[in-house]
């Protein structure tokens, strides 16, 4: 009887131990911080290039999902969300968009927000708004109140891209834009499009993970 | 208990409604506290009183009712809670206490309002205001001293908006419009939270807003709407809540 006991007190602990090391495992797993190009002046500058993509492709633990890449100091891709930035910088962003376009839920969004001269540029021209159906992507910090949208390629567009990372002579649509930093801290950011293809109303898998859709400013 | 800790209860008194529930947290506290008093104390006696002492091995004493005491413990706490239950059916009348009332709220406030919609997204609180041709913004900010109708609703998954600080709290869901009323009081800034766990950045779903004077707050008006000029054309006409379509973009 007692050697009873003890088993299944035993079994117990083993199976709590290990939905503890799963769950804390799920949680405390993010990419690594890709520190881009930064000056340091009197006002520090950065330069962060990003390029978002339909589908990873094979190589990575989820081929099918949407995600951004990050350029790091060496001009390599990276597939990172969590961006290193200098404090009270002005930060120089240029977004390569390989996606197609899902568009907003919300058409407020797709307003240029939070930016330098609340616009950016699409393709060298410069816009204060974006059809919010043409919206592929967002770049968005809630505690900067920032957004920008990113127009999406069209769907007949010829070329298209469909592993990561995506070269230059594969349809795209350039978009730049500038904001400032603040004090230090850790500020998340996101895409507000539901561009989750295959999940309910567009919201899950990559939107739902860092990594993919969503993650952090590390400003320091 | 009232005079003492009943001015520094919860949430303030940034709005009438937050005002109202302190005055209730006030009455709640206030009743309870000789009820737990009493239990806190009877425990601690009953520990000591009946403990076991060295050497005693007999079984303690038998256990019987008191139907004096057991009356007077059972009228007592239904005179309470039957008190309580009318006390915050009235209280909840008086100014719906900063809860969401849904789409026919029972009770309305008289007096002129000014509407504001609270747009729940993941995870993103904005704002329209439809006296001002529906202008939306991504900041919450109330004129000092008016009575608010705020019509929460959600384009997605159920949030909850949370303004602790005017003492406002309703759930915001797909398709449904849900009224709060809150009257401002002096300038001040808040806390917005999501109070309902809504997906990966529920945690980080939190802003602050203001309450300002009124110039102040036309000021701000005029400067919101000349940002967001660009974006106008885009945008839906207001309505109490919206269903964006389609439902499934990328699915």
């Amino acid at each position: 009887m007692e050697l009873r006991i003890a088993a299944v007190a035993a079994g117990t602990a083993i199976v709590v131990a290990l939905l503890v090391w799963y769950v804390v495992g799920f949680l405390m797993v993010s990419p690594s911080a890709v520190t881009p190009q930064a000056t340091q002046r009197a006002t520090p500058t950065a330069e962060l290039t990003l390029q978002t993509v339909a589908g990873l492709g094979d190589g990575f633990s989820q081929p099918s999902w949407v995600s951004y890449l990050v350029k790091g100091k060496a001009g390599q891709w990276k597939h990172s969300t969590i961006f290193t930035l200098p404090a009270h910088a002005l930060v120089h962003v240029t977004v390569y968009q390989f996606d197609g376009a899902s568009g907003l839920r919300n058409p407020f969004l797709s307003k240029p927000q939070g930016v330098v001269g609340d616009t950016m540029t699409i393709d060298g021209k410069t816009a204060d708004v974006l059809d919010p159906d043409l919206a592929s992507h967002t770049f968005a910090v809630a505690a900067y109140h920032l957004v920008v949208p990113l127009e999406g390629v069209a769907d007949d567009a010829p070329n298209q891209c469909e592993d990561a990372p995506c070269t230059m002579d594969k349809a795209h649509k350039t978009i730049t834009f500038a904001f400032r930093t603040g004090k230090p801290g850790k500020y998340r950011w996101q895409c507000f499009v539901p561009c989750a293809a295959g999940f309910i109303y567009g919201f899950g898998g990559p939107m739902q993970t860092i990594g993919y859709m969503d993650g952090f400013l590390n400003v320091v | 208990m009232i005079f003492v800790l009943g001015p520094h209860l919860p949430p303030g008194h940034g709005s009438a409604q937050a005002a109202g529930q302190v005055t209730d947290n006030t009455v709640l506290t206030a009743i309870m506290t000789p009820i737990i008093c009493l239990i806190v104390v009877y425990f601690v006696y009953a520990l000591i009183a009946f403990r076991k002492r060295d050497g005693d091995e007999e079984d303690g004493s038998a256990i019987r009712g008191h139907a004096r005491a057991q009356s007077l413990w059972v009228a007592g706490t239904s005179a309470v809670v039957i008190f309580l239950a009318g006390y915050g059916t009235w209280a909840l009348l008086q100014t719906g206490s900063g809860g969401g009332q849904g789409p026919t709220p029972i009770n309305v406030p008289k007096g002129p309002k000014l509407q504001v919609q609270v747009i729940a997204q993941q995870w993103q609180f904005t704002y329209r205001y439809p006296s001002y041709g529906g202008m939306e913004t991504s900041q919450l900010v109330l004129p000092a001293d008016r009575l608010i109708e705020l019509h929460v609703t959600s384009l997605d998954a159920i949030h909850s908006f949370w303004a602790y600080g005017l003492g406002v709290k309703a759930d915001a869901q797909l398709g449904t419009d849900n009224v709060v009323y809150v009257k401002t009081r002096g300038v001040k800034s808040f806390d917005i939270h999501c109070a309902e766990l809504c997906g990966l950045w529920h945690g980080y779903m939190f802003d602050t807003g203001k309450v300002v004077d009124a110039s102040a707050f036309t000021a701000w008006i005029g400067q919101q709407k000349k940002i967001f000029e660009p974006v106008a054309k885009y945008m839906p006409p207001f309505s109490t809540y919206y269903v964006p379509e389609p439902d499934r973009r990328a699915g």
